[in-house]
């Protein structure tokens, strides 16, 4: 079956043409439905993928970012602690860089919770050092130990103990919303595909009689195929209105949880418009290749 | 036009036809006859392709319908008009969009067209008809309509299954002239009937040559005819 011919024919109104079929409203109708409910499901599992997508980047990003090291000590062993400590992380491999933190620094942080005018420098305040790291990482407990033995007043924070599994989960999470996405991109064609076969199975007769008058394969599988890659186009809009009115009034919390972050940021809310073409087209091949198929087998 | 070469069939059991041929040249005029379940819509059902012979050839416009694509099919079918004897119609559509069917698939209707399809409709007597539904038709009302689809595109070849079976005698002469007329246009005809008296009006007008089926053979028939 020539697929040029066949898009043509869905978009040129040959009213004619589509009369030849039959109206059959109960499989329309089931198409129409199925449509829906399928695009509603690909943009709700689209969303959840790109969320996840915006959540493993995140932490991954923090993850490439600083760890800090925090050391107590008394006034007078601090400056001779900081400079070990920056002489042992300068020698530790998977250590891009260390810096400690100046006095006016360590004020800005502060300054949020305790004013502009606190004398920072007459507290026994910790000194940070804020480290990055290559991208292969330094070893954590090799450090630890290292300092253990030379900086008694270190505190190393590493986030990234904690940030790994979290980062791996939000990746699974994607990899299960794109599997969604494709299940339901894949059932979606096979519903239709059904619909398309059943269609024409149940109209062996109105092909009989179309082939008689002398119409090829290709003008009686294309008013089959306009008919339900319109159907199912305008079904797959239905439902990606509808989830995406659903995204639109979800809380959008504070909190980092993913379900208050699903709904999508500003371009990804076209690739959910995406979904509706992308459902005519599979509707479209679906039913492209069903009726070829079908058609094959009457001859 | 089309060429039957040492054909047999059979729908599985024994054969119905063998060893059949026969050519329809251009411009000719036949009548099928013989006793009922002889293989008289068997015959043209393979002369229009309908059929694969068993053996043997059939060859539509000097094309093998073995060798023949689906589309090769279709081109062949718009140049063969066909009333069949179940005269199956799309009952979703009017007579009328019935009868334009051939013209439908083909592209749709001009203004000449249109004018064509009124003329035809008014000859088979279908003109208040013209609006209902396939099934609202009577069996005679079914045939006409069949042969107004048959004929509506001037196809070079008609091929006609017991079409006058349910109508009355004049209306049978009404269509076995609308027949006599297109074969004197030069349209090759060939006509499926019992009805002798059929046979006679034709054979009064134009050259008609009489065939039956006995024995499995396609023979012409006796000069009673
Ligand atoms: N699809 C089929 N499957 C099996 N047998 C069939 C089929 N169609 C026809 N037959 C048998 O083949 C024989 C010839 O049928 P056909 O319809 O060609 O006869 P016919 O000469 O047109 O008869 P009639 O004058 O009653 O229309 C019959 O015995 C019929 O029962
Ligand atoms: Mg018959």
């Amino acid at each position: 079956m020539m697929m040029k011919p066949a898009i043509r024919a869905i978009f040129s109104r040959d009213s004619a043409a589509d009369r030849v079929v039959p109206p059959s409203g109960f499989t329309a109708r089931l198409v129409l439905f199925s449509a829906a409910a399928m695009s509603l499901l690909a943009v709700l599992a689209l969303a959840l993928a790109l969320a996840a997508g915006r959540l493993a980047e995140r932490w991954g990003s923090d993850l490439a970012s600083a760890s800090t090291l925090r050391i107590s000590a008394p006034a007078d062993q601090l400056g001779m602690q900081s400079d070990r400590a920056l002489a042992i992380l300068a020698s530790t491999p998977g250590v891009d860089s260390a810096r400690a933190l100046s006095i006016q620094q360590q004020q800005a942080l502060l300054e949020p919770w305790f004013g502009p005018d606190m004398p920072i420098s007459s507290l026994p305040i910790p000194r940070l050092i804020e480290i990055t790291e290559t991208s292969d990482g330094y070893d954590a407990a090799g450090l630890r130990q290292r300092l253990a033995a030379e900086v008694p007043g270190a505190v190393l924070d590493d986030h990234q103990r904690w940030r790994k599994p979290l980062l791996a989960a939000a990746w699974g999470l994607w990899v299960l919303a794109a599997g969604i996405v494709l299940l339901v991109g894949g059932t979606t064609a096979a519903i239709v595909a059904l619909a398309t076969r059943a269609s024409l199975a149940a109209n062996a007769g109105v092909i009989a009689v179309l082939r008689n008058v002398g119409a090829t394969d290709a003008y009686i599988s294309h008013a089959f195929v306009r008919r339900y890659t319109v159907r199912v186009t305008t079904g797959a809009s239905a439902g990606t209105l509808i989830a995406v009115a659903v995204l639109m009034v979800l809380p959008k919390g504070g909190d980092a949880s993913v379900m208050t972050q699903l709904a999508p940021q500003g371009l990804q809310w076209v690739l959910l418009f995406m979904v509706p073409i992308a459902a005519g087209i599979v509707g479209f091949a679906a039913t492209l290749w069903a009726a070829a198929q079908l058609l094959r087998g009457l001859s | 036009m089309i060429e039957l070469d040492k054909v047999a069939y059979s729908y599985g059991g024994a054969d119905l036809l063998t060893g059949v041929s026969l050519t329809l040249n251009p411009g000719s005029f036949h009548f099928l006859t013989g006793p009922s379940g002889a293989g008289k819509t068997t015959f043209l059902r393979l002369a229009y392709g309908a059929l694969m012979p068993k053996s043997g050839h059939v060859r539509l416009f000097l094309q093998d319908r073995m060798t023949m694509s689906p589309d090769d099919l279709a081109d062949c079918r718009r140049r063969i008009g066909i009333v069949q004897q179940d005269c199956q119609f799309l009952d979703h559509l009017s007579v009328a969009e019935n009868v334009a069917l051939p013209l439908t698939v083909q592209g749709g209707l001009n203004a000449a067209a249109q004018e064509n399809l009124r003329d035809l409709l008014a000859w088979v007597g279908l003109t208040e008809r013209a609006d209902a539904r396939p099934p609202e038709l009577s069996g005679g009302e079914r045939q006409r309509a069949a042969l107004a689809r048959a004929v509506i595109m001037s196809p070079d070849v008609i091929l006609a299954d017991e079409p006058t079976g349910n109508v009355d005698f004049d209306m049978s002469q009404r269509l076995i002239r609308l027949l006599v007329e297109l074969n004197r246009m030069g349209k090759t005809i060939m006509v499926a009937t019992h009805d002798l008296t059929l046979i006679r009006t034709a054979k009064t007008h134009v050259q008609a040559r009489v065939l039956r089926i006995t024995n499995r053979q396609v023979q012409s028939a006796g000069a009673d005819l």
